[in-house]
């Protein structure tokens, strides 16, 4: 029996899709089953993250309505064998599901891989309450930012009313000297006001915007800082005890994230 | 049985019956008297229409198995009973403190009536309302309205008091332009007529003698 994992944050852009991608792809990178599903029903955008958009015949609302049955709705990786995408539909909105339907579907989906990763809409409406039925685990986004946060502390206490009550936190798009020169809300400070553990920080990088265009998880590309932090990510989720990124980035190594960002 | 007539008194109302028992003899001399009342010397109530019942005890507390007693004492042919009720005065909920432990996310509200103790923080963007004192063992960075009912000599106290805003019966604060002083560390806030001032907490039994019972050493 596999886990469900829903991706969550609250608040938009803070980098759910990109991290639903970056995970799922890693975990599969590391060998393992995955199930992505994509719940954010009329805003469907995880497909294109993937490159998979134009080989999308079915999708999640019509598994709901029975118009076609759950494995031919599932769309194939063209990277790898083990890594499948359930999409949402982009023509319906989110009340054309109830919470139980995506229950169902999740808990069909953990029978046959081992993560099922569940890339959950902004806001915390009806959408929310979808993307949060089926899942065992959660993993909230956050950006260091004030409002971001914010939204990331709604969503863990909406989280525990679905009784999911240890999510785990990645902060996405984090600047070490924007950090460091107090400009920016630093990791210790995010952490203190959230109080749940840390899965993973993410290093703000360019490359990621450039992979998402091109249909190219960025976790493909060892090179890029975010790719590792996403693969220590996966790695944690497996269990392994990973340093985190902040820790990595000193000395020699920091030099060379610096250079990437063309700050050194 | 005249000495004990005067324990069980009975009044006709528009609605029913009021059966207002004595709070200060043994309870099974009113099962007596009621007996007797009902039985003997009253024993034509037991004869009209239907009638409701409404057993007032005074300040006598009862047990469950006493109730049903008296409930079967009375339920009887006509008689039903509707209420049997005792007068107890409500404890003052600003005399004891309610503790609460765990976090007030965003968009939380913990709401109390009686003065709170929370052990944990207060994120911005939740809230923590009472309707006598806070005291936050934990961080304070959301809302804190104390005294919301009205009751102005509320305090509210955190060992980490960095709230977004502050209220104390009708007055608001927005810290920390409005206050005399930057620090955060075991801070407590009180109303100084229209003025909300923030102190240490220490002195706190200086501006609130009546807060909380004062320690004055061996």
């Amino acid at each position: 029996m596999g886990e469900a994992i829903v991706i969550t944050s609250g608040k938009g852009g803070v980098g759910k899709t990109t991290s639903s991608a970056n995970i799922g792809t890693a975990l599969a990178l590391l060998g393992k089953k995955v199930c992505m599903v994509d719940t954010d029903i009329g805003l469907r955008n995880l497909d294109v993250v993937m490159g998979l958009e134009n080989r999308i015949i079915y999708d999640l609302v019509d598994v709901v309505e029975e118009r076609c049955r759950l494995e031919q709705a599932l769309v194939k990786d063209k990277r790898f064998d083990e890594l499948y995408l359930l999409p949402a539909a982009q023509t319906k909105d989110k009340h054309a599901v109830e919470p139980e339907d995506v229950k169902k579907i999740v808990d069909m989906l953990k029978k046959r891989y081992d993560y099922v990763i569940i890339d959950c809409p902004a806001g915390i409406e009806q959408g929310f309450r979808n993307a949060v039925a089926g899942a065992d685990q959660a993993i909230v986004v956050t950006t260091p930012e004030y409002a971001a946060v914010r939204d990331a502390d709604r969503i863990i206490g909406l989280l525990a009313k679905e009784g999911i009550h240890t999510p785990k936190l990645v902060i996405n798009r984090t600047r070490i000297n924007m950090m460091k020169s107090g400009d920016m809300l630093d990791i210790d400070e995010i952490c203190q006001v959230l109080a749940i553990d840390l899965l993973g920080i993410v290093p703000d990088d360019e490359y990621v915007i450039k992979a998402a265009n091109a249909g190219e998880p960025t976790v493909m590309n060892p090179s890029s800082k975010a790719a590792i932090a996403y693969r220590n990510i996966a790695r944690r989720i497996l269990g392994d005890s990973v340093p985190l990124m902040a820790m990595e980035e000193k000395g020699g190594i920091l030099s060379k994230v610096k250079k990437l960002f063309g700050i050194g | 049985m005249a000495r004990n007539q005067h324990h069980v008194t009975i009044k006709g109302r528009r609605d029913g019956l009021v059966f207002v028992l004595d709070d200060r003899c043994p309870f099974s001399d009113l099962l007596g008297e009621l007996e007797f009342k009902l039985e003997k010397s009253h024993n034509k109530l037991l004869t009209g229409p239907l009638m409701h019942v409404h057993v007032q005890l005074g300040k006598r507390q009862i047990t469950e198995a006493e109730r049903e007693a008296l409930h079967n004492m009375i339920n009887r042919r006509n008689l039903v009973v509707q209420k049997i009720e005792s007068d107890v005065a409500e404890p003052d909920p600003h005399s004891t403190h309610k503790v609460l432990t765990g976090i007030v996310r965003s968009g939380q509200v913990l709401r109390h009536v009686g003065n709170l103790i929370f052990i944990g923080d207060v994120n911005p963007g939740g809230t923590i309302q009472a309707s006598g004192d806070i005291y936050v063992l934990g961080a304070l960075r959301g809302v804190a309205h104390a005294g919301d009912a009205g009751r102005r000599e509320s305090v509210i106290a955190a060992s980490y008091m960095k709230p977004t805003q502050l209220r104390i019966a009708d007055v608001i604060s927005r810290p920390p332009e409005e206050w005399g002083t930057s620090d955060t560390a075991m801070m407590f806030a009180y109303l100084e007529g229209e003025r909300m001032e923030v102190e240490k907490i220490v002195h706190l039994p200086r501006h609130r003698p009546n807060a909380v019972e004062i320690y004055k050493g061996e």
